[in-house]
């Protein structure tokens, strides 16, 4: 699996997103700066947190219409994936491939802790290796984290399967005390219709070494490189 | 636009008296011009010439085997080998802060980070020490609200994490709070930047955001009390752009790996004037600027202006002559105006010009480093010796604890500052180890296997009973903090938040604080390698209590050695580690359950806390400890339930025995002797502890046992007491809530 970070004026997770593949795979991804238009044939397209543009205007709104942009989305037309963390799941709803919308949490603050989040779906590439169910300790860092989407999109969601992952108690139950920022139907991230491509606001990449005190995360990219790889492998042979 | 007349009366309500004003004539050998006196103003301000502090400044410890830089460059740097450096320091804003709380804080998180960026280190980690009025002043939920919001938006925005601090509540805070933040950098050792202005030709450079009226003599203004007019001083306060900073960041960082740069400086306090009189002035070199080519961000500006500005996120760059296109190259990628604004010069003058006409022509060296130093009167403050009286006869022991560790642990000074952090980004970059809430945060340097312990200490009440000896106690404890994770104390900035030293009983406990600091710090074999003083914190001529705040760096070689805080594994010994006197004087305690602040501070043998911190470092060398919690505020029943709570709320309990031996038992468990730890371990590896602890003449007692759900107190043998922890816990978590809910 070849990956690329897409770094944006003011993105401050692009180093974290840089390192996780290099720790997990030993493999550097490319990086990709924002007027680029030249994605270096990346099969996995990271888009990373922070606060592009100063989350001026709107979280993701100026990153949404910046040039690399345009061939993101070329490359997810084509197949591609894609996984927007934080940040970059704002900047994949302002650009339109994901529905919704992220509003300010509902304690009007910022939000550092660490989440309980309960896997919703095995099929999809970012979470083949996860059992549907099971859980993981991923922190979160925003101050717009809460999902929002009208009751139709809603309902589709639902019905294709398409929540990855929700937040739940620690005993695994999705309930108000737990969904901190205030999410509608606790979502923590969503897939695309071809389920190719994932936004989420918690950061898997800082919980992947027990050193930091997860590393549930990691299961993440482990998943979307051994479905990636697979293709890439099916591709060749076919 | 005229400009005003300078005379004797213009000076003074620039804040010169009559004897710097004469002094500035001689040195001009004219009167001044208008820009001229500007300069004068600023540079002479306490804020930037630490012309009372000075003279007592020179006592510390400033040298060590590890310090590569000490105090007078922008930041301090302490090497932690393999080729790696650290960089830190602790600066006040507190003036601004109480004006306009969310940037007052905003901008002095960007400003620390500048001074630490600007000497080639990515900013790691942040911590800040906060200080507010009573939670029941009508100002201080708001406060609170503001001032970690502001902290919180521009280290999130930038991307450095936020790991650790300390909040002090006090009536002496209402009319001027305290703001203390904290950055460490990391760098190479051999590639430090400085802030010098050297090479004739070399070009100088205004690099990152525009010049605009805001900020204008914020310098000045940190240098004089409130009032309570001091709300018509909010135009003095800057407004911070963490986004803009970001960009700053990452194009002086970029720009510091191509051979380009001569000396680089941040323009903070009185802004473009110091940055260009200091580096000059440490170069000894003399500089030229034409004031019309600075990018502007309205129109109309005088050279006046342009010069006191304070507006944020700019930086002055002294760059290798003929490197003016790469200079120029990186802060367009970043989108940043990088504009060549004059040259440094051989004359020893700074010269300015506007339009062609030369505003300002002066002697840098006795502008940058002849300013003015006083050496002012000193007396011991009226009722200094009543308030260390303390009888306890008078005072009834309790029979019952239960009622007060209740109380203690959901107390504005006590309670879990949970609402505080999780307002701050903790974990970007993933360095973080230990975060907020362990005793030092601890930061691990990726491609080694170090990690970098940090903490900011300081009791004020203690500080206030006695200046020397609760400086001396706040440097004890920070180092103790940094040992209970397993790491060598290193080196420390500080923060020196007092009241007016022109008031002789200011100075005095400055002087006494310092010479405390000193004290401990020689004993400690930490030296003092940065720091910031902050005076004038008075209101309406009540001043604050004596607040040095030391913010401590320390290294842990080995970061698989860590030790936690908290208990780990039902069934561990739990071992008090240092002597319990009981003393009480100046305790949370006393303070709060009955409204007492007097006494002294427990004292403190440097001897013994060198031995105990030694002793620290061992047991997590050994992995003896499973976990190790100083023991400070609050005493020693608040340190076993500060135990029992475990990040993720999993908590354990403790079954807790104390010999009484006739001793008052409020002292017991909540008195406040220094040099103490309370740390936990297998029973297999007690023996050992025991034996270690003995060859150092270091007190260990076993006092109980780690067990489930609940925290249980026998004194002689007899139950005391038995709390459970989910309802003390409660009371921890819910103290802090209910103080800013208020609003």
């Amino acid at each position: 699996m070849k990956t690329a970070v897409i770094e944006f004026p003011g993105s401050n997770c692009d180093h974290d997103a840089y390192e996780w593949p290099l720790r997990l795979f030993g493999k550097p991804p490319e990086r990709i700066w924002y007027t680029s238009r030249d994605l270096k044939k990346a099969d996995l397209v990271i888009i990373p947190g922070g606060f592009s543009y100063g989350d001026y205007l709107r979280c993701g709104a100026m990153a949404a219409r910046s040039p690399v942009m345009e061939e993101v989305k070329a490359h997810a037309e084509r197949g591609g994936y894609v996984l927007g963390i934080c940040n970059g799941f704002q900047i994949l709803c302002e650009s339109g491939f994901l529905p919704g919308a992220l509003l300010k949490n509902r304690t009007l603050s910022f939000l550092c802790r660490e989440v309980v989040l309960r896997c919703e779906t095995a099929d999809s590439p970012f979470t083949g290796a996860l059992q549907k169910g099971s859980l993981m300790r991923v922190p979160i860092a925003h101050g717009d984290g809460n999902y929002y989407c009208d009751e139709k999109t809603l309902r589709r969601l639902l019905g294709e399967e398409r929540v990855a992952f929700r937040y739940v108690s620690p005993e695994g139950r999705v309930c108000d005390e737990w969904n901190f920022n205030g999410s509608m139907d606790a979502i923590a991230g969503i897939l695309s219709e071809n389920r190719r491509v994932l936004g989420m606001m918690p950061h898997p990449e800082r919980a992947s070494e027990a050193l930091l005190g997860s590393s549930d995360g990691a299961a993440v990219l482990r998943s979307a490189a051994k479905a990636i790889d697979e293709k890439n492998g099916a591709a060749k042979n076919g | 636009m005229v400009e005003p007349k300078v005379t004797v009366e213009l000076a003074a309500a620039h804040g010169l008296n009559a004897e710097e004003w004469a002094r500035l004539c001689t040195i001009l050998g004219r009167v001044p011009t208008y820009p001229e006196l500007g300069i004068f103003s600023v540079m002479w301000s306490e804020h930037c010439s630490y012309k009372s502090s000075r003279i007592h400044l020179k006592k510390f410890p400033t040298s060590g085997p590890l310090v590569l830089q000490g105090p007078g460059e922008n930041a301090g740097v302490v090497d932690i080998g393999d080729g790696w450096a650290v960089c830190f320091k602790m600066e006040s804003h507190n003036h601004p802060s109480y004006i306009e709380p969310y940037q007052g804080a905003a901008t002095g998180v960007g400003g620390i980070l500048r001074d630490v960026f600007t000497m080639g280190a990515r900013p790691i980690a942040n911590l800040n020490a906060l200080a507010f009025g009573q939670p029941s002043h009508p100002k201080t939920p708001h406060l609170i609200k503001g001032v970690v919001a502001g902290i919180g938006d521009y280290g999130n925005c930038i991307g450095v994490p936020t790991v650790g601090g300390q909040v002090f509540f006090h009536p002496c805070y209402d009319g001027n709070i305290l703001v203390n933040a904290f950055t460490l950098g990391l760098l190479r050792a051999d590639k430090i930047f400085r802030g010098y202005a050297s090479g004739a030709g070399n070009p100088v450079f205004y690099v990152g955001s525009k010049t605009g009226r805001d900020g204008i003599h914020g310098a000045t203004m940190a240098s004089a009390e409130f009032s309570d007019q001091t709300e018509q001083k909010r135009p003095t306060v800057q407004v911070g752009d963490p986004f803009t900073e970001k960009l700053l960041l990452e194009a002086c960082l970029e720009l510091m790996e191509q051979d380009a740069i001569v000396g680089i400086q941040d323009m903070g306090a009185a802004g473009l004037t110091s940055s260009s009189f200091e580096m000059a002035g440490r170069a000894g070199s003399g500089i030229r600027m034409e004031l019309d080519k600075v990018p502007m961000r309205e129109t109309g500006m005088t050279p006046y202006e342009i010069l006191l500005s304070e507006s944020q996120e700019r930086m002055l760059i002294v760059a290798k002559k003929g490197s003016e296109e790469k200079v120029k190259k990186v802060f367009s990628k970043w989108g940043l105006d990088a504009v060549s604004i004059g040259e440094v010069t051989e004359t020893g003058r700074a010269e300015i010009f506007w339009h062609g006409e030369k505003v300002v022509d002066m002697p840098v060296a006795p502008v940058s480093d002849q300013a003015p130093m006083y050496d002012r009167p000193r007396k011991q403050p009226s009722g200094y010796e009543e308030q260390r009286r303390l009888d306890l006869s008078a005072l009834p022991d309790f029979r019952d604890p239960e009622d007060a560790l209740m109380r203690m642990m959901g107390c504005p000074n006590l309670s879990s500052r949970r609402w505080v952090y999780t307002q701050y980004d903790q974990s970007v970059r993933t360095n973080t180890v230990f975060g907020p809430g362990s005793d030092a945060a601890l930061v691990r340097i990726k491609g080694t296997k170090k990690a970098v312990a940090m903490s900011l200490d300081v009791n004020p009440r203690y500080c206030h009973l006695d200046p020397y000896e609760g400086s001396r106690l706040a440097v004890a404890e920070a180092a103790r903090n940094i040992a209970c994770t397993g790491a060598k104390p290193l080196a420390i900035t500080d923060c020196l938040n007092f009241g007016n030293p022109e008031r002789d009983h200011v100075m005095w406990e400055f002087a006494a604080s310092v010479e405390g600091l000193s004290s401990a710090c020689r004993e400690l074999e930490t030296p003092v390698v940065s720091g910031n003083v902050s005076f004038y914190n008075e209101t309406n001529g009540e001043g604050i209590f004596p607040t040095p705040a030391v913010g401590m760096v320390g290294l842990l070689d080995d970061v698989d050695m860590r030790v936690p805080s908290s208990f780990q594994e039902l069934g561990d010994v739990v071992i008090l580690l240092g002597r319990t006197r009981g003393h009480l004087g100046g305790s949370e305690y006393l303070s709060l359950i009955h409204n007492i602040e007097k006494g002294t501070p427990p004292p403190l043998d440097g001897a013994k806390e060198k031995t105990l911190i030694e002793l620290l470092q061992l047991l997590a060398k050994e992995r003896l400890a499973h976990s190790m919690h100083d023991c400070s505020e609050g005493g020693l029943m608040v340190a076993v339930a500060e135990c029992c709570f475990r990040p993720r709320g999993d908590d354990l309990g403790a079954s807790i025995s104390l010999q009484a031996r006739g001793k008052r038992l409020d002292g017991l468990l909540f008195g406040e002797d220094a040099t103490r730890v309370v740390a936990s371990c297998s029973p297999e590896s007690a023996q050992r502890i025991f034996d270690l602890a003995r060859e150092r003449g270091v007190e260990a007692t076993p006092i109980g046992t780690v067990i489930p759900e609940k925290l249980a107190l026998l004194i002689d043998g007899q139950p005391m007491a038995t709390v459970s922890i989910s309802e003390l816990r409660a009371r921890w978590e819910a103290g802090f809530p209910s103080l800013v809910s208020r609003l």
